[in-house]
């Protein structure tokens, strides 16, 4: 199914080349030419292992690069700085990197430079936002011990018995290891997110002066910031990588309000948007608006409704059964979203490697008639409560999802707003919800297994809901011991099919991303992680 | 007049105190802890968390965490935001821009205001007059926003004669959005200004002027209008602290780094220390502004003095 969808998507790139005149070669670009696209305001201060929301990880993306980067085609990891990493047992890796990177201030990227950076993202009283993505190396509890009670409590968490994970150990000057608690086969994969980048000697010196100049080791330099305005930064002509941008000044620029900025990209002002605004998706306005300079492209996001395990009673899966069969997916993606969300049919996004179709099976299809049947087999007769917050254009479709499910099983359903997305978490983070409630998932790295344990598995990051099932984390944890990737891949799989019966969560649909680009850009693709994807942009001559 | 200032000058510290501790209960009272929502749909770590409740003094009680806040105030700190920024200097860097913004209006406003009132309030129930009285009424019934994105669709992106957004906020560039921010405001200007002379029109002292012989033109530039402005002084007065703090929707249209665009932003991310901080600046310019009608109605009528 991936690759089918990339098909079309090569051919329209291929169109677009082909209907300006030009061969999709470099020649025919201005590689001086400068672009600006838009961004938010960083909401963190500028550090790789600080920063994990999308205005910030938007800059420090071009100007790092980590041990590996995930492939715009098909969002697969290839080796970036790494020159291998190997394991025999997926506990014990070796990392070898690459020989002669430099930062951008000049100073060597050495095996010392991911260890410094990884310890002190990992370090409690660092108070990282990334820290938790350390925590399946060895000696992470040493370093960032958890609160007893939570932060909340009047308990203060314990200090931290060490400074730097025992898990990491430099070798030599371009090898070092990594231990793990336990065995995780899928570990390499992890590694090309953000807070896995490499920091250089100066930022140990002078926190304060790195994050106002930060220095990176990857394709673009930091030039100046203007805080409100925008973020300026410029090709790095001694990087080594292979993906060398084919432009040279990259200007992020900061918006006011997404609207704002599309008014701009209309009138060709702003060269790139990774997502247009609900004004430009309404009624599909953006076709006229843009044409030909529409980019789309399906994104590693999907949207859900979960359960909270401790509430009645939605512990009763009958009723999730239910609940799911009576949703018509394909008639409110078709009339809310017009297409550009497409029904799931599983809880693994389509765009990963080893995705298989159908693994929610009947439970994921309408079905008026088993919805019912499964209705009274629940014993339920009471009201469906569905909660959300509203502020990311949420109430359209959990209004028509709430009808659906009144309309089919014939109970009264209603759906409870929630003003802010902060509020609404904070009521999840403390299981407080009173009924179902919307949720989503944007994969940290693309493996099957972001899909599955982090939602699922008993006591798990994200298992908001309290969902446990003993045979599921059996699965998953022999999937994660797995010797390879094919092998884990299939246990993970069949991991994913124990849910259907279960139905932890209901999969409602998959993202397809609709962005603009300025007639300026002679090639620019979305990346599957929803941002523009650099290294393919080209500016016209 | 001296001693009135000094009156209002201090009568500005209990205000100031206040609206201060109201603006901090009622930012840090929004429901929701400001740090939940700050990771996405995963959990900040905890680390993360108690170190950011502890930077903002989020486990005192209330009254304790106001008043270390205005401790820091007082020495001049406004403090940093959750990402690292000096809310002071956020505050250096936006609040010329909107005060320009501000500006651009207030001229707007007052020009083409007090034109329109002056001249359909000497025209009673003329050509001029209905179109004035029906012009103003359409513009009072469209709201800002919507002049905003119309002024933006047909002259920016139909016609092409503007840019659709400021790409860098000078005087010159700041015109188009002074317009639509003054829109609402102009009308009420030349509504007050027309009732104004139309009543002072037939005043004893008018009529006086007159039958000493002078000019139609010295009567009404100066004895007429200097007393039909009292109004709308006070209405312009504290118009330009209604600019200076609500220019949001017109900066979020526009794309003007101000500071409507920084309050709103700071309140969607639960920034407590930005919003406070600005608020606060906020609050200090519409003190002194209406201070500043206050002494301009002396100036204006001699027969009001402050002692």
């Amino acid at each position: 199914m991936s690759r089918a969808l990339l098909v079309p998507a090569a051919v329209a790139v291929a169109l677009v080349a082909a209907g300006c005149g030009t061969p999709e070669t470099s020649t025919g670009a201005n590689t001086e030419a400068g672009i600006s696209i838009f961004n938010t305001e960083p909401e963190n201060p500028l550090v790789p292992g600080n920063t994990t929301e999308v205005g910030g990880s938007h800059v420090l993306d071009p100007m790092f690069t980590g041990l590996v980067e995930y492939r715009s085609e098909d969002a697969q990891p290839v080796n970036a700085m790494a020159e291998s990493i190997q394991t025999d047992d997926s506990k014990l890796f070796t990392v070898k990197i690459k020989k002669g990177w430099t930062f951008h201030d000049g100073s060597p990227v050495t095996a010392k430079s991911f260890v410094d950076a990884w310890n002190w993202t990992a370090y409690g009283p660092n108070a990282t936002q990334g820290a938790s993505f350390f925590s399946q190396i060895e000696g992470y509890q040493d370093v960032n011990p958890k609160d007893p009670d939570g932060a909340d409590g009047p308990q203060q968490a314990p200090a931290p018995t060490a400074d730097k994970l025992s898990g990491l150990k430099v070798v030599d000057e371009h090898t070092f290891t990594i231990t793990l608690s336990e065995p995780f086969a899928v570990f390499p994969v992890t590694v090309g997110y953000e807070v896995f980048a490499p920091l250089p000697e100066a930022f140990f010196k002078d926190r304060q002066a790195f994050e106002a100049h930060p220095i990176g080791n990857g394709p673009f330099k930091f030039v100046s910031r203007t805080v409100g305005t925008d973020i300026k930064l410029t090709r790095f002509d001694d990087y080594k990588g292979e993906d060398k941008p084919k432009f040279k000044d990259l200007t992020l620029k900061i918006y006011q309000s997404r609207e704002s900025a599309y008014a701009d990209l209309v009138a060709n002002n702003l060269d790139f948007m990774e997502e247009l605004p609900p004004n430009a998706l309404a009624g599909k306005k953006y076709e006229t608006d843009l044409g030909d300079r529409v980019v789309s492209r399906e994104t590693l996001n999907n949207q859900t409704i979960a359960f909270p395990f401790y509430t009645k009673p939605y512990d009763n899966a009958s009723l999730r059964r239910a609940i799911s069969m009576s949703i018509n997916r394909e008639e409110i993606t078709q009339r809310i979203y017009e297409g550009s969300r497409k029904p799931a049919d599983g809880w693994v996004h389509p765009l990963m490697k080893g995705y298989r179709a159908g693994q929610c099976g009947q439970h994921c299809e309408y079905n008026p008639e088993k919805a019912k049947e499964e209705f009274a087999k629940s014993g339920y007769t009471g009201e469906i409560v569905l909660l959300s917050n509203t502020d990311g254009g949420h109430q359209e479709w959990a209004e028509a999802v709430a009808n659906s499910i009144k309309n089919t099983l014939g109970v009264e359903a209603r759906f409870v707003p929630s003003t802010s997305f902060g509020e609404f978490r904070q009521k999840v983070n403390a299981h407080e919800m009173t009924g179902m409630y919307r949720s989503g998932w944007i994969a940290d790295y693309p493996s099957i297994e972001n899909w599955l344990t982090p939602l699922f598995r008993t006591g798990a990051s994200s298992n908001d809901g309290l969902y446990s099932n003993p045979a599921f984390d059996a699965k998953l944890a022999e999937a994660d011991k797995a010797p390879s990737e094919a092998e884990a891949i299939k246990l993970y799989l069949e991991a994913e099919r124990m849910l259907a019966d279960d139905m932890p969560s209901i999969p409602l649909w998959t993202q397809n991303t609709i962005a603009g680009k300025s007639n300026r850009l002679k090639v620019a693709n979305l990346h599957p992680f929803r941002k523009l994807d650099l290294d393919s942009v080209e500016v016209v001559a | 007049m001296g001693r009135y200032v000094l009156r209002r000058l201090l009568q500005m510290v209990p205000v100031f105190l206040g609206t201060t501790f109201l603006i901090y209960a009622l930012v840090w009272a929004v429901p929701g802890d400001p740090f939940e929502g700050k990771c996405g749909e995963r959990d900040c770590p905890q680390a993360y968390i108690s170190a950011m409740r502890d930077k903002f003094n989020l486990d005192d009680p209330l009254p304790v965490q106001y008043a270390k806040y205005l401790g820091n105030l007082l020495q001049g700190d406004f403090g940093l935001t959750s990402s690292g920024l000096q809310v002071g200097e956020r505050i250096a860097a936006t609040f010329p821009v909107t005060l320009r913004l501000a500006l651009v209006a207030l001229l707007v406003e007052a020009v083409i205001g007090i034109t329109a009132g002056v001249v359909s309030g000497l025209r009673n129930r003329g050509f001029l007059d209905s179109l004035v009285l029906v012009s103003t009424l359409f513009l009072i019934s469209v709201p800002v926003f919507v002049t905003g994105y119309v002024v933006q669709l047909v002259f920016g992106l139909q016609l092409g004669l503007i840019s659709p957004t400021v790409t860098s906020p000078t005087f010159g560039n700041l015109i188009v959005p002074g317009f639509v921010l003054a829109s609402l405001s102009m009308a009420y200007v030349a509504r007050l200004s027309r009732a104004s002379i139309a009543e002072n029109r037939r005043a004893d002292y008018v009529r006086t002027a007159l039958a000493k012989g002078l000019s139609t033109r010295r009567v009404v530039g100066v004895h007429l209008l200097r007393n039909s402005l009292i109004p709308v002084i006070t209405f312009l007065g504290t118009d330009l602290g209604t600019f200076l703090g609500g220019a949001i929707v017109t900066e979020g249209i526009f794309n003007v780094p101000g500071v409507g665009g920084l309050v709103f932003r700071s309140i969607l991310t639960k920034d407590g220390a930005m919003v406070t901080g600005v608020v606060t600046v906020l609050v200090l310019v519409y003190l002194l502004m209406t201070l500043l009608v206050d002494l301009l109605y002396a100036v204006l009528d001699p027969r009001i003095r402050y002692d």
